[in-house]
């Protein structure tokens, strides 16, 4: 039974409780009135029906005297299920009707008895009953009084029954809202319990579970739906985390490895002084490739983590852009590759200058090494503004990027060329994206020539939004 | 002949500490040796250097918390920092408390050289000439040319930058960051030879039709400009 002991504890409960109150309170009010209501309903009804008779007798007797008076109320005595009709003497014995006894006194004042009466009326079993009716009186001039009255019995029936079927109806509502009440808090505590056992399980390390939904489109698959993503989100970092650990130790270990092999080779061999020399050369070119990868990683990170965003000033683009072509523009020549640039001047945005000059001399660095020895050596970059946005790219016409995988070049270490026969990182896509995520801007990749398999070229685009003024 | 440059070295490495003072006194640089940043402040401000080479991570006193103190009490002899910390924002903040240079580690002993001597300003040009020479070759800063034995040389923009800053450092090896640095504006690693394609093509242009070479090569360092023929140490005439 610990389930209803939870059951008990949960807000619904509490919620539903005061709503009980609310409701039992509401629904007595409603009795109470809807009773009441309909006596003084009856009552007046009753009253009237009583006036007109009465006004009918008079006329009666206006017209036709007492012997009509008489025969009227003797029939109208006779009638089933009639009223009451009294004829009595100036000293209230009673002369004729259908009622056996009165409340004596009743007779002595002319119009409505007041409150309610006992009477005892013959019934067709001729027992004589105790009612209770409502009556009025009338003093003829001769001094004859004529009561004419109607029996509560029925409206007081009535009554009754309409308070009973009002506590039944309520009665069953309220039974009825407590079982609902009772089957939704447990379907809504069995949904929470899902979810808390599936997040036990993800807390417990299996990223890749995800909160039941129910498939409704309720609060609760909102909710697991917003979870979910945010599991999902956690699920490619967590991934991709332990990717860059992996690439880590393998494009780290690598150099290590062969840098610690020269040493021992230099060591084994009985060298030569110049011998040594071309060992340690090679060692510290091995380890400069080690730092600046470390670099690169920190750079990565740093900037990912946002910590050069304090070092946002408005940047002049197009002196940027020009400056960085003109530093690769003799390399590219040496290299027999033509750099052009197309840059209007005058755009600013707002970014740190080293790190757009960093970006930009990574794709400017790979369009160069994809480039060299292609059929058409030319790379152009080109700065302009496309609707709402600043537009930087660099457009190759090497081997391109197939669109499957440019995804993946923009992870860290992810390099196209297995054998890695070109230098470099594999972090210097991971780095303009970073870089151009910390400008709230974005890396986009496209092909040059569109549709060609082998010469399709790669265009990297650096989207940046237009600052605002 | 010059006197020696006197540096002092805030370092708490007491490894790296030595290994660099042994490596300046090879270069002929005489250097004191602090391990924290209350001796090395004390040091700086009662004794005169050339320069001070301060790490950015240091006990009992922060390097910079050193470098703000000694620029708030007057004391403006050149600061180079060294820092495991190598970012761009890094070096923002380390010049900005009053550091001249940045040099994050790892580096290699050449640049630190090549850095220490260009700050220690023993050699090179001093900062108000408007003409700098070395030997046949003159490069006028106010009219922005460039003759070599009276012949004007044409030299595109980025090109009288590079040579300009050679000259004002004639005598002295500058290495690819300190171009780069200085010439471009630029801290980042270009990942190719992209200045050593610049300066060959300055080469060929100052080089071409005469017979001395002037720009050296410097094997695992960098760039030199001097005049070989000159004697002493290569100083341009003062």
């Amino acid at each position: 039974m610990s389930r209803l002991r939870v059951l008990l504890r949960t807000t619904a409960l509490r919620l539903s409780a005061l709503y009980l109150v609310l409701f039992a309170l509401c629904a007595a009010f409603l009795v109470f009135y809807v009773t009441a209501m309909s006596e003084r309903l009856l009552e007046q009804q009753t009253r009237d029906a009583v006036t007109a008779e009465v006004s009918q007798i008079d006329n009666v007797y206006a017209r036709g005297g007492v012997n009509a008076l008489l025969r009227t109320l003797e029939r109208r005595a006779r009638q089933p299920g009639a009223n009451l009709y009294v004829i009595a003497g100036p000293t209230g014995e009673i002369l004729a009707g259908n009622v056996a006894s009165l409340q004596p006194g009743l007779l002595d004042k002319e119009g409505w008895t007041g409150e309610a009466f006992r009477y005892q009326r013959y019934t067709d079993e001729s027992r004589k009953e105790t009612h209770v009716a409502l009556a009025h009186v009338l003093v003829l001039d001769n001094g004859l009084r004529i009561l004419v009255g109607r029996d509560l019995q029925e409206p007081e029936k009535f009554r009754v029954l309409v308070r009973q079927a009002l506590m039944v109806a309520l009665g069953i509502m309220g039974i009825g809202a407590l079982l609902i009440w009772f089957a939704i808090g447990r379907n809504a505590l069995k949904r929470i319990d899902r979810m808390s056992d599936a997040s036990t399980r993800i807390m417990a390390g299996d990223l890749s579970q995800r909160l039941p939904m129910s498939g409704s489109g309720d609060e609760f698959d909102r909710l697991s739906e917003s979870l979910n993503a945010m599991l999902g989100r956690i699920e490619k970092l967590n991934e991709g985390l332990r990717q860059v650990s992996d690439n880590i130790a393998h494009d780290l270990k690598t150099p290590l490895t062969r840098l610690r092999n020269k040493a021992e080779a230099a060591l084994a061999h009985k060298a030569t002084n110049s011998g040594y020399r071309a060992s340690l050369e090679e060692i510290i070119g091995e380890s400069d490739q080690l730092i600046r990868t470390f670099n690169a990683l920190l750079m990565i990170s740093r900037v990912e983590a946002g910590a050069a965003a304090a070092e946002m000033s408005d940047v002049d683009l197009s002196r940027s852009v020009a400056d960085c072509v003109e530093l690769y523009e003799p390399v590219a020549e040496d290299r027999a590759l033509t750099l052009e640039a197309d840059v209007p001047p005058d755009i600013h945005v707002s970014g740190n200058r080293e790190l757009i000059g960093q970006a930009l001399g990574n794709l400017i660095d790979n369009a160069i090494k994809y480039s060299e020895g292609g059929a058409n050596p030319s790379i152009r970059v080109t700065l302009a503004r496309r609707d709402d946005r600043i537009v930087l790219s660099v457009a190759d016409h090497g081997p391109g990027i197939p669109a499957d995988k440019r995804e993946d070049v923009v992870e860290r270490f992810v390099r196209l060329d297995e054998s890695r026969s070109k230098p470099g990182t594999g972090l210097g896509l991971s780095l303009v994206e970073a870089v151009m995520e910390m400008h709230q801007g974005s890396l986009e990749l496209d092909d040059t020539v569109p549709g060609s398999e082998n010469n399709r070229g790669l265009t990297a685009s650096m989207v940046f939004p237009t600052p605002s003024a | 002949m010059v006197a020696r440059m006197k540096i002092l070295i805030i370092e708490d490495d007491l490894e790296a500490a030595a290994y660099l003072a042994k490596a300046f006194r090879e270069a002929g640089i005489v250097s004191d040796h602090a391990s924290d940043g209350e001796s090395g402040l004390f040091m700086a401000s009662e004794n005169t250097y050339d320069v001070l080479v301060i790490d950015r991570m240091l006990p009992r006193r922060d390097g910079l918390s050193v470098i703000s103190e000694l620029r708030r009490k007057a004391i403006h002899t050149p600061v180079l920092i060294l820092s495991a910390l190598g970012q761009v924002d890094d070096r923002v903040t380390g010049l900005r408390a009053g550091g001249d240079d940045y040099l994050p580690k790892p580096y290699a002993f050449n640049e630190l050289l090549a850095r220490v001597e260009v700050l220690g300003r023993r050699k090179g040009a001093p900062e108000q000439d408007m003409v700098y020479r070395v030997g046949d070759l003159e490069l006028d800063r106010l009219s922005h040319t460039v003759r070599r034995q009276g012949r004007e040389l044409l030299l595109q923009p980025r090109e009288f930058r590079l040579l300009e800053y050679l000259m004002k450092n004639a005598g002295q090896v500058v290495t690819r960051t300190m171009l780069l640095e200085n010439v471009w504006d630029y801290h980042f690693d270009p990942q190719t030879n992209v200045i050593d394609v610049h300066v060959s093509r300055l080469r060929s242009k100052i080089e071409k039709d005469f017979d001395l070479p002037l720009l050296r090569t410097v094997r695992g360092s960098g760039y030199m400009i001097k005049d070989e023929t000159a004697k002493g140490d290569g100083r341009p005439d003062a």
